[in-house]
């Protein structure tokens, strides 16, 4: 019996994000709608071709009311997913199994204006009052370390002591988002380039990490549509197929809070999940195009190239120094939409990068791409995709 | 027993944002509105921000509705157990039917639980169960 | 609108749905462990320690390991922190996760989802399980538990139904089934045998809830009106308690312990207009469309019909919920779903239709629905406390009156 994989069942054939602002002023359910009719347009189908929903669990809108608005029949599969982009996995496991044609996945949020996942107190206490987390609220909270800009502080004060790395070095990859930023229009936070001096000049938010080493949030929503790989072919846009799939947890494993494991200057998820997505896909690192890693704070993408195997454990800031290898005609051309440090701290916009990079219609676009990575969920449990040119 | 309330529990309050204020402001100056979309001819009941038949966010418009309708269900709040505290039971919920086709949820505010049926002709009215509040309700109506 | 219009004519389009010969969780998929904790009004335990008992308990069932277990399915409701969850259970990585929104209407949509994930190689062994207090701890089937609905639709329920004191699913069931008397003219004297057979079944299961506890037909009738037609047992039994089981494909099932019990569909509908028991906007208010659609799904993946099931669990937040089902899963025919139940024979463990046969959710226990995939997998196990003589094929469905889901399981 040969294992059956979720190599090349699925793609991606639409994308679509809405505004994105600081400020949008709408409601997450109308930007929800907005998104979801834009990606099953920039696909080429039709409302009626949706048979699926997935989404993430933190979003305000559920499936039902998408549903009166932009008049999906009926979703005969719906899933929520609690990390990263991991739903668009649930989906591809809907589609492959054949329990539906067609699925969107979609995220709207107010993070810029509204709920603030970063650094609002308010948000950390409803998280107390819903109990999702009570562990986290006995032994962090009552000591004010209670936001995940705190909680990824703890962590990256460690790897940097660990591995002997000066801070200030952690600076080129937010230099180089910045760089990818100025010229992608739906990356708001950067009109220009910014320089490593700026970077040394930003503020310490939480000792070791400085403002411009933690993405902010954006008012915005996104869509992607996913169906079959065979069927992917005769639609508009060329299709990104998903070579692979999958996610990674770990033992010990908290959200940004992992220190009670013995080395907390590291990210098993992903070091677990990158290992069975380049088994799933068939592939090795060296075939990797181009790559948009979880860069909602800055020393996570160091880290996450070290677990990826792009570069030994503890070289990873090394491995941004200067930005040469990074930059769209680098070794690994990364975050090629100025990331989420560019964009706005929102799962699913590094997926939409990484579909164009495979589209050849990136803002940035790396030459002959046809391989490429995308990850998601640094500093909890991890998922990723490997998307190639049909 | 017209509809009373337990003094010093709040109600709680609609939750109103840009795609429903225009609905909730209008109950405050006493006017009822419902959602149409004016390239369907289609009400919509909930407010949304997108017509599910053309995919149009800028249809929709709102207009006066002369708030009459028919009670299609109800239910009778009898045990505490299910009640809200803020409400003196029994109290009713009638499910309206309102004569452009959606249906609406409320208080009747001026029956008894056993003169609500089926079938009865009702209008919208308005109250203010507290400070800065105001609901649609509504009353029987001559058929 | 297609989909409403299929329900209005009951006329369901096999060609809008995938082609069966492309479905690779009929048959291919099957459920191989089992597990539950103590039922009870006072766990005095949190969830995480309920779900970690279930679970255990489960992958022993299975012969297993926890190191074998590389996937977990929770509903979003649920109120144990996943990444605690997996550090608690000392597993070492999970290759697959996902959760279920819509409550109770997940229940069978956590099988079907977990049977995805094991038939496309996401994960070889998917736990799915249910852990809640909700007799002792948070109630959201309260008239002061209306948070949890906070994130699903704030504007719309804190617009239209919480000013008004309309804030339990019950009393939001109460609206739709009241509607379905008035237009099939059910009387009231006629109700309550679903509830007193129901009680039956627990008296032979000591897990139950209501073990001990018998009712009659009397004492249905003289319990107190909750919100009409609504009596107090109508209603379901909150419960302290997690039950679990296990997910593999058909291949691996083959060498455990236990005879697999196969799935033969599992389906989930979440029908435009819909909403969690506030689905008053749809043209026909007095039925249950999505589950119509999900038993429409489930017969078209299986290729069996409402004659060919030996035994159904239906899952019931009141006995109602459960009845109308059996009219749109087609049992009965629209509105006899009372006549069916009337005096009960046809629903006990010889009638035409054994019906939740632990008790169900009325009178086992409230694990969410869960608990009725268990009891589904006990029958064709052969070790229900009620069993079904030579039953062979089982059908299972979620919370009605919003999006649902459903299973057909076969020996």
């Amino acid at each position: 019996m040969t294992e059956r994989t979720l190599k090349d069942k699925t793609a991606i054939v639409g994308i679509a994000t809405t505004d994105l602002a600081r400020d949008g002023g709408r409601t997450e359910y109308s930007l929800a709608c907005e998104a979801v009719t834009r990606a099953v347009e920039d696909a080429g189908l039709e409302m009626a071709d949706i048979d699926g929903i997935v989404k993430d669990i933190s979003d305000g809108i559920d499936p039902m009311y998408l549903q009166k608005a932009v008049g999906i029949d009926n979703a005969q599969y719906c899933s929520d997913s609690h990390w990263g982009t991991s739903a668009l996995m649930t989906g591809a496991t809907a589609i492959a199994a054949g329990i539906c044609n067609a699925v969107v996945y979609y995220r709207c949020l107010n993070g810029g204006s509204g709920r603030r996942a970063g650094n609002d107190f308010r948000a950390a206490r409803e998280m107390q009052d819903e109990g999702l987390d009570l562990l986290r609220y006995d032994f962090y909270s009552p000591f004010g370390l209670l936001t995940p800009d705190g909680l990824a502080a703890m962590t990256a004060r460690r790897y940097l002591h660990v591995h002997g790395i000066d801070a200030d070095q952690v600076g080129w990859i937010p230099v180089v988002a910045s760089e990818y930023a100025a010229k992608n229009p739906d990356a708001v936070f950067f009109d220009e380039a910014i320089g490593l001096d700026d970077y040394t000049r930003s503020a310490l938010r939480v000792d070791p990490l400085r403002d411009l080493d933690c993405a902010p949030g954006v008012d915005g929503g996104l869509a992607i549509v996913l169906t079959r790989a065979d069927r992917a072919k005769s639609l508009r846009q060329k299709a990104a197929v998903v070579m692979g799939v999958a996610q990674g947890t770990s033992t010990e494993g908290e959200l940004l809070s992992n220190y009670s494991r013995p080395d907390i200057a590291a990210l098993p998820e992903v070091r677990l999940m990158g290992e069975e997505l380049f088994r799933v896909a068939g592939i090795d690192r060296g075939d990797i195009n181009v790559a948009q890693l979880d860069d909602r704070y800055a020393p996570y993408v160091a880290m996450q190239l070290e677990e990826l195997g792009f570069c030994e454990r503890g070289s990873g800031v090394a491995f941004c120094e200067k930005g040469e290898r990074i930059r769209v005609d680098g070794d690994l051309p990364l975050n090629t939409g100025g990331g989420f440090l560019g964009g706005g701290f929102t799962y699913g916009l590094n997926v939409i990068e990484a579909v164009r990079q495979i589209r050849g219609t990136s803002s940035s676009q790396v030459e002959d791409a046809e391989i490429s990575l995308v990850v998601s969920g640094a500093g909890g449990p991890a998922d990723g995709l490997i998307l190639r040119r049909d | 027993m017209p509809l009373e309330y337990v003094p010093g529990i709040p109600i709680l309050r609609p939750y109103v944002d840009p795609d429903n204020k225009p609905f909730w402001d209008a109950v405050d100056r006493h006017e009822f509105v419902l959602q149409r979309c004016s390239n369907c001819d289609v009400f919509l009941q909930p407010p949304r921000p997108m017509c599910p038949h053309c995919l149009s966010m800028d249809s929709l418009e709102w207009v006066p509705s002369a708030g009459r309708g028919e009670v299609y269900s109800f239910v009778v709040f009898e045990a505490d157990r299910m009640a809200y505290p803020g409400m003196k039971i029994p109290y009713v919920v009638v499910l309206v039917e309102m004569e452009e086709g959606v249906r609406l949820t409320a208080n009747i505010i001026d029956s008894e639980p056993d003169e609500v049926y089926i079938g009865m002709p009702v209008e919208v009215t308005y109250n203010s169960p507290m400070e800065g509040l105001t609901l649609y309700q509504f009353k029987k109506r001559a058929s | 609108m297609q989909m409403l219009e299929e329900y209005r004519t009951k006329s369901y389009r096999n060609d809008l749905r995938p082609p069966v010969d492309a479905n690779l969780v009929k048959d291919k998929t099957a459920i191989v462990g089992i597990g539950q904790t103590a039922y009870s009004r006072n766990a005095e335990r949190d969830e995480l320690d309920l779900a970690c008992e279930a679970i255990k308990k489960a992958v022993d069932d299975a012969g297993l390991t926890m190191a074998d277990i590389d996937g977990l399915e929770a509903l979003t409701l649920d109120r144990v922190s996943m990444p605690t969850l997996i550090g608690s259970l000392g597993i070492e990585n999970l290759r697959f996760t996902s959760e279920v929104s819509f409550g109770g209407g997940g229940a069978c949509a956590l099988v079907m989802h977990a049977a995805a994930a094991v038939a496309t190689g996401a994960a070889n062994y998917v736990v799915v399980y249910r852990a809640l207090n909700e007799a002792s701890g948070h109630r959201y089937g309260r008239g002061d538990g209306y948070a949890e609905y906070l994130t699903a639709a704030p504007t719309l329920h804190y617009g239209y139904y919480f000013p008004y004191g309309f804030l339990t699913p019950l009393s939001w069931a109460a609206m739709y089934t009241k509607r379905w008397m008035h237009e099939y003219g059910i009387k009231l004297e006629d109700t309550g045998w679903y509830s007193v057979v129901l009680r039956e079944y627990a008296q032979n299961n000591p897990d139950a809830i209501f073990y001990g506890k018998p009712l009659t037909i009397e004492g249905f009738h003289e319990s107190p009106m909750i919100s009409a037609p609504l009596r107090l047992y109508d209603c379901c039994v909150d419960t302290d308690g997690a039950a679990a089981v296990i997910v593999t494909t058909a291949d691996r099932a083959k060498d455990m312990p236990h005879a697999p019990v196969y799935i033969a569909a599992a389906a989930q509908s979440s029908p435009i207009e819909t909403e969690i028991q506030t689905s008053y906007n749809r043209p026909i208010v007095a039925g249950l469309p999505e589950t119509w659609y999900v038993g429409q799904e489930l017969y078209r993946q299986s290729g069996l019909g409402p004659a060919d099931i030996d035994v159904a669990q239906l899952y019931d937040p009141f006995s109602y919920g459960a009845m109308i089902q059996l009219e749109e899963l087609g049992f009965c025919g629209p509105g006899e779903c009372v006549d069916f139940c009337l005096g009960g024979d046809r629903i006990r463990v010889d009638g035409d239709l054994p019906l939740n046969t632990s008790g169900g959710l009325l009178s086992e226990a409230y694990i969410h629905g869960v608990n009725l995939v268990t009891e589904a997998v006990r029958q064709l196990r052969g070790t229900a406390y009620n069993q079904v003589a030579d039953a062979e094929t089982a059908i299972v469905t979620a919370g009605p009156g919003l999006p649902t889901s459903g299973l057909i399981l076969r020996k």
